[in-house]
Order: structure tokens, then C-alpha cells, then sequence
């Protein structure tokens, strides 16, 4: 299993994020070279003006899906954390989408197998062509010290000043 | 092949739906959106109609590039049909979310035609059509509409386009509304909508929607994206179009209490910059764009606390100066008064400053407005018109919901001298009177005074002219512009990043050409600008206009010179350099001096099958 300084993801901002969609785009022509946001691995949502975020994968330290799946068609990667899904062995019954709590684990349209993020080969598309990069591929490590270091800046911001 | 190659056909009188294959020789001849629009408008359609009657088709556009990553065109669609308020092809385009959908669902068009007998929306899911009941929704804002419709449907992810409660009633300025704030603003297209019983298009598309060159479009967006974050929209991405206001100020070109004055006391505390300042909450953006330029405003405290609504210069102008209101909360209210009935935003302030003019001239009295006080900078009473109005509430909402130039005729008098509009559509947010290529290029509009027709401000503003009369040569200057812009409007690009194609049509051609694989040049695409111009115009034609008599200006920017002491005081158009004006623009179109396009000239331009409607207009012109 990779450390948690390795076990990198997709993480979204919702204070950047603006629900354009462009992820979803992009991730869409990247794994499916086409342009449909049902084939999109990240999704992103905008509850109104004020409230956007794409969500992706969490890559769960002991994934609900895996463990929700009678078939035993969902593993976890040892190298990576994402999760592999055996087309062999899943047949749709979408044990794991009710299991994952963030909607982050999805029916494809066309093969009616259940995928997620894949994080593309540790070059993911949609924080590459993110417009307001509001999307970090980041540890959860990394993620929690830039929110410290930000939380503390804050809180000394008169002494900084100096 | 981003076209889905497929018209989707909707019979509103007998529920029937149908779709045909789209023709593609027409595709590549009228590329889509407004262009393909006017032109399956006029194949679906009898010459005379009424805008209001069921046999007024209704037609919903997507571009070429519509579904696509495009940035800017991706999420586009155009709405076109006769227009209620001036008679004349009306269209208009929105972003946004909803484009997109249409397109995936599988279809560059959707034509609908007939009148249901009760209020109903359309819910479009792929291949699956179906008109649902919608009494529930009578009366709900378009957004209410919105998140109704997604509720019951249970599809976060369908988009919506729907009227309000204007369009339900027939308002000639009634618009459509998608996503909450993207209008398919001008000309009326809401009352259109609701003259056909028709509350809303709620659509779900999962189809994959291709592109002609992956390799070559993606590497394409990439620099457009680039391109985005660059001086090019640098303007949309700060300050916005409300930057508008100090620059028109300082030219003495913000049109103020009713094109009364050029300048505004109150500017400063209506600008971009205050705005930005106090009342923008964050800035967002449509699908698939790379820029931003949403402002949505929220009012932090006072009488109007928790208003928000998305602020263009436009409607800030309309609702703001021109009304002689200087306190944004207010205008943010207004604006969000107007979307929540599906007023366009621009018609609406245009009207209310109309009425306060009568009112102030003793044209209307406190009788007529049952004892509204419509003074010049009254913001309860800018609001509570928007209100009566967007209601049709009593004599007043009656009168004005009808529009500048049918309530000047319903008043009668001189009240025609306070109507602000050409053709009948309201001036957007520009003094004609000291933007004189502008005053030219609206009134020679085929959809009535608009800005985003040919950007005829933009050679006054740059200062590339002496904005303060008309001469020959600005003829060439509006039509490059038209040409250019239906260009635009028919590939549904955003008209914001209009500035991100540094090549211009040769970027144009590239990006239609790798998104749709069909083969397109600058040259060709030009000449579908001008064939669309000229399309519009004989539509205009059959419709019993689109000639010189119908392209002039308001009275006051013909009679009423600039009255204060700034940079433009004093000015006014003359109506013999006007006239100059609209015989130069007639020649350079290769146009009679009536303003009729020539039999010759509608060959060159592939349009030979419209000869005979000009042919008899040229005709009955001589005889009179």
C-alpha cells in the first residue's frame, strides 16, 4: 500500500470550483475520446452560484465498494489505492454505487460495468485542463497542511504583517 | 461530426412528435444556430404571420460546436422565430448548461409548431419526447420552473428553458430562461413561447457527441483556453461588462433618465468598480468555458438584504441610469425582479424609463399609474413597475407590458417621442446620439435596435471615428460587422471571447472545421455571414418590413441634442447625414437605396430561390 505521503488523488476546492464542467469534458475525451459527461469519471455539481465542487474518487482507506461487491469484481490497487474493476466479474448490480457515499463510483452507459476514477495513469486529465485550477492531485497529507498553514496564517495574519 | 444530423419536430396542437434528418448541404450553408434558424423558420412558415398565433413556428437552435469542449460554444443554443415585438425575425442566443443537453440528446434543432390546449412543458429524454402538464407551473419564476421540473423528474442533471410569468401572459418583452441567469433575451421569444401554451423544454441528452479531428480540436481548445486567460477577456473576468459604465460616462455616451442626458451624476456609485466592490459574491462561469464572467451580486444589507441576481452592464444601464437611479441594490432587485418574471432585461428598464418620462412630462398622470410616483431615480417605483409589468397588474402593467412602441401607441399624444426602440425592440446601453456608427448600424438591425448585431459602438468608442456625425464609409464598417457577427451567432460562439479568435474567421473556419470534419474556409464563412444578412432581411421583406422606412431612429435621438455641459453636449443625429448613412450602407450591401436586396446581389450570396420576394417588393416600391 502506497504511504499517505504517496496515495495521491483527485481533490476538488469549493472555494474555486465554479461547476463549469470542463473535468467532466475532459475526462470524457481522455478515457472515451468523446464529449459526454455520463462517461465522466469526475462529476462535477453546482447546487447554485455560490455552492460548486467536482468529486472524484476518494480512494477510501478500506473502500465501501470493494466491500459491497458480491462478486468480487472491485479491488483496491496495492500501488495506487484506485479501484480496479473486473468487467468479467461485475454485472451491474450497483451494490457498490449505493456503498460509496460520495456518488464517486458510477453505472457507464454503454457497458453497463461500474467505473471510477483511474486517476490517469498519475496524470489526471481534468486537474490538468482545470480553467480555475480548483483541482489538486494532492495527498490527503498535503491537503490538510495547506488548510493548517492557511487556518494559522489567518489567525496571525496582524503579526505577519510585522 | 459534432452536428447530431437530426430535427426533432413538435406539434403542440396534437401532441405528435417527429424527427427528420437534418439536410447538410443547409448545415454547412447556414452552419446552425441563428443562421440554420432563420433559414428553417422561413421553410416552416407562411408569409404574414401572426408572432402570437400557433402557426408562428418556434425553433430552438444548437451550433456545430454546441456539446463539444468548445469553450464559449459548447453550451450554446438560439431560439428563433417572428417576433412579437417587431415584427421582424426575431432570435437570440443563451449559455449556460441547457445547450449542451439538447445536443446530446441528439438533435441540432427542435421545431415546434401549433398551440397545446392547456400549459405544458416538453420533456425531451434522448429518443423519448413527451408533453407533460404543467398547470402547477403557471406562474413560477423560470427558475422556480427549473428546480420544480428537476424534482419531479428526478434528474439533477436535466437542464431547463422556460418562461415565466410574462411569457405565459404574452408580453412582447417576455424572454426565455435557462440556468437561472442565461437569457434568451431580446425580441420576445417568451411570449412566443407562451402563445403556444409552452412553459418549458426540459431535456436530458446521454448520446456521445464527437468531433470531426480529436487530436487536432483538443490541442485547439487548449490554446483558446490559454488564450482565455489573457488580455482578450481580461475585461469579463474582472470588472465585467459594468466597466462599461465610467468609459460611456466619460464619452458622454451613457444614456441617462431616458436618453435624456448623455452623462450620469450617479455614475461612480453605479460602476463596475463599486459593484465589484460591494455586491459581487463570486464569479462563475458556463459549461465547458475556460473564462469567467458571471458577477452574481448579492445586496448585503437595507431594504433590498439577500437580493441577488447575475449583473450585466446592460441591464445595470437599463435599470439603473437610464431610469435616473443611482443605488445598485436597487438595480440588483430589478434585475432580479425581471428574471423572476422572464422580462428581458433590457426591454424592461427601457420601458419603465419610458414611463417615468410620460409621467414627468404629464404624458401619463397619477390616474394611469393608480398613484405610482414615477419620478426619475424613484427605485420603489422602478421596482413596483417591474412588478405590475411582469404581472400585467392593472392599466399601466396592461399598457407597458406590451412594449415602448405599443404603449406610445396605446397613449397616443406625444408619447411617441419618449418610445426608445427601433422596429420596436428597446435601444440597449448605448447614446446613439454621440455613438453615431452605432446609431447607424442599430437602426439598420434586422431584429430592431440591438448592440450585438454588428458592434457598431466599437469603431465610436475606439475613437477609429468622429462619433458625433454620420459620413460615408460607415456603410462598410457596420456591414463587416453583421457579417462578422452572424458568423459568430451561427457557430454560437460566446461574443465575450469573440476577442480569444486572434485569426479571427480563420479561426473560426478551423474550429467548425475540426469539430464538424466538413471543410471550411475564412472566405466561406464570410460569405455565409453576408447570405445570412441578407436571408434576414428578405425574411424581413415577406414579413412586410425590411426596408428603409423601417430602418430609422427614435425621435429623441433624431430631435433632442445632448443637454449638459460634457464633451457631447449639443450633439444629436441629423437626419441628413442619416439618411446618407442608410444609402452608403445600402450600396455597400449591394442593396436598392430602398434598402432591398437586389436580385444580383441575392445570387452572388446562393440565395436565388428568394428572388421572387424581392422581385414583387422592388415592384409594389415603384408603383408607390
Amino acid at each position: 500500500m502506497p504511504t499517505i505521503h504517496e496515495k495521491k488523488f483527485v481533490s476538488g476546492d469549493p472555494a474555486k470550483c465554479i461547476g463549469c464542467r470542463v473535468c467532466e469534458y475532459a475526462c470524457s475525451m481522455k478515457h472515451e475520446n468523446t464529449f459526454n459527461p455520463t462517461k465522466s469519471r469526475i462529476r462535477a455539481v453546482r447546487l447554485n452560484s455560490f455552492v460548486n465542487l467536482a468529486v472524484s474518487c476518494r480512494l477510501c482507506e478500506e473502500p465501501p465498494c470493494v466491500a459491497a461487491c458480491p462478486r468480487d469484481a472491485l479491488r483496491q490497487s496495492e500501488e495506487t489505492g484506485i479501484i480496479l474493476v473486473d468487467e468479467d466479474k461485475c454485472n451491474g448490480c450497483g451494490w457498490c454505487v449505493e456503498a460509496c457515499d460520495y456518488g464517486a463510483i458510477q453505472l457507464h452507459p454503454e457497458t453497463r460495468k461500474v467505473f471510477s476514477c483511474d486517476l490517469c495513469d498519475g496524470e489526471p486529465s481534468c486537474v490538468e485542463w482545470c480553467p480555475e485550477e480548483a483541482l489538486d492531485y494532492t495527498t490527503k497529507d498535503i491537503v490538510s497542511q495547506k488548510a493548517r498553514i492557511g487556518a494559522v496564517k489567518k489567525l496571525f495574519r496582524e503579526s505577519l504583517r510585522g | 461530426m459534432s452536428y447530431a444530423k437530426r430535427i426533432l419536430y413538435v406539434d403542440l396542437t396534437t401532441g405528435k412528435t417527429e424527427v427528420k434528418p437534418l439536410d447538410m448541404k443547409l448545415a454547412k450553408k447556414y452552419i446552425g444556430g441563428i443562421g440554420l434558424g432563420m433559414k428553417l423558420w422561413l421553410d416552416h412558415s407562411k408569409a404574414g404571420v401572426d408572432p402570437l398565433s400557433s402557426e408562428n413556428p418556434l425553433i430552438y437552435m444548437t451550433g456545430p460546436l454546441t456539446g463539444t469542449m468548445a469553450p464559449s460554444a459548447g453550451n450554446t443554443y438560439a431560439v428563433v422565430s417572428k417576433s412579437p415585438l417587431t415584427n421582424t425575425i426575431g432570435e437570440s442566443k443563451a449559455h449556460g448548461f441547457f445547450g449542451s443537453e439538447v445536443k446530446r440528446a441528439g438533435y441540432d434543432a427542435i421545431i415546434f409548431t401549433g398551440k397545446s390546449d392547456k400549459l405544458v412543458y416538453v420533456w425531451i429524454d434522448d429518443d423519448s419526447v413527451q408533453l407533460l402538464d404543467a398547470e402547477h407551473l403557471r406562474g413560477k419564476s423560470p427558475a422556480e420552473t427549473d428546480e420544480t421540473i428537476r424534482e419531479e423528474l428526478g434528474d439533477f442533471y436535466i437542464r431547463v428553458s422556460a418562461i415565466g410569468e410574462a411569457g405565459e401572459k404574452l408580453s412582447r418583452i417576455a424572454c426565455i430562461i435557462n440556468d437561472e441567469y442565461r437569457a434568451i433575451g431580446r425580441g420576445g421569444m417568451g411570449a412566443v413561447m407562451g402563445s403556444k401554451n409552452l412553459k418549458a423544454v426540459a431535456v436530458r441528452g446521454t448520446n456521445d457527441v464527437n468531433v470531426g479531428n480529436m487530436d487536432e480540436f483538443k490541442e485547439f481548445v487548449r490554446m483558446v483556453h490559454e488564450r482565455m486567460k489573457g488580455p482578450a477577456t481580461r475585461k469579463y473576468r474582472t470588472l465585467g461588462t459594468p466597466e462599461n459604465v465610467l468609459v460611456l460616462n466619460a464619452l458622454a455616451a451613457l444614456a441617462t433618465r431616458n436618453f435624456t442626458n448623455a452623462t450620469f451624476e450617479g455614475a461612480e456609485k453605479v460602476s463596475g468598480e463599486f459593484l465589484n466592490e460591494h455586491y459581487v459574491k463570486k464569479i462563475i462561469g458556463c459549461a465547458t468555458c475556460g473564462m469567467r464572467c458571471d458577477h452574481i451580486a448579492v445586496v448585503p444589507e437595507g431594504e433590498y438584504k439577500g437580493s441577488t441576481s447575475r449583473v450585466e452592464f446592460e441591464c445595470l444601464w437599463s435599470c439603473g441610469p437610464l431610469c435616473g437611479v443611482d443605488r445598485l441594490d436597487a438595480i440588483i432587485e430589478a434585475i432580479r425582479l425581471a428574471d423572476y418574471y422572464g422580462l428581458d432585461g433590457i426591454s424592461i428598464g427601457v420601458v419603465v424609463a419610458m414611463a417615468m418620462d410620460c409621467y414627468e412630462n404629464g404624458v401619463i398622470t397619477d390616474k394611469d399609474t393608480d398613484g405610482l410616483k414615477l419620478n426619475f431615480g424613484n427605485h420603489e417605483a422602478l421596482v413596483e413597475a417591474i412588478k405590475r409589468i411582469g404581472t400585467r397588474t392593472g392599466w399601466f402593467g396592461e399598457t407597458f407590458a406590451e412594449g415602448t412602441k405599443r404603449a406610445a401607441e396605446i397613449i397616443g399624444g406625444d408619447a411617441y417621442k419618449y418610445a426608445n426602440h427601433i422596429k420596436g425592440m428597446e435601444l440597449p446601453g448605448y447614446d446613439l446620439r454621440t455613438l453615431q456608427t452605432a446609431a447607424l448600424g442599430f437602426s439598420v438591425s434586422f431584429r430592431g435596435a440591438c448592440h450585438l448585431r454588428s458592434g457598431a459602438y466599437s469603431p465610436d468608442v475606439k475613437g477609429k471615428v468622429d462619433r458625433f456625425k454620420i459620413e460615408k464609409g460607415r456603410g462598410k464598417l457596420i456591414m463587416d460587422g453583421e457579417d462578422l457577427y452572424n458568423v459568430v451567432d451561427s457557430l454560437i460562439l460566446c461574443k465575450f471571447s469573440r476577442g480569444v479568435m486572434y485569426d479571427g474567421l480563420k479561426d473560426m473556419a478551423k474550429y467548425y472545421e475540426l469539430a464538424t470534419g466538413i471543410p471550411m474556409t475564412a472566405e466561406e464563412l464570410i460569405l455565409a455571414g453576408e447570405r445570412i444578412n441578407n436571408l434576414a432581411r428578405v425574411i424581413n421583406i415577406r414579413e412586410g418590413g425590411g426596408t428603409r422606412e423601417e430602418d430609422q431612429l427614435p425621435w429623441k435621438i433624431l430631435n433632442f441634442p445632448v443637454p449638459e455641459e460634457c464633451v457631447g453636449k449639443g450633439v444629436y443625429v441629423k437626419q441628413r447625414e442619416f439618411d446618407i448613412g442608410l444609402s452608403d450602407y445600402y450600396e455597400v450591401r449591394g442593396w436598392t437605396d430602398d434598402g432591398i436586396p437586389t436580385p444580383k446581389k441575392l445570387k452572388e450570396v446562393g440565395l436565388e430561390d428568394l428572388i421572387p420576394i424581392v422581385d414583387k417588393k422592388i415592384k409594389a416600391m415603384k408603383k408607390k
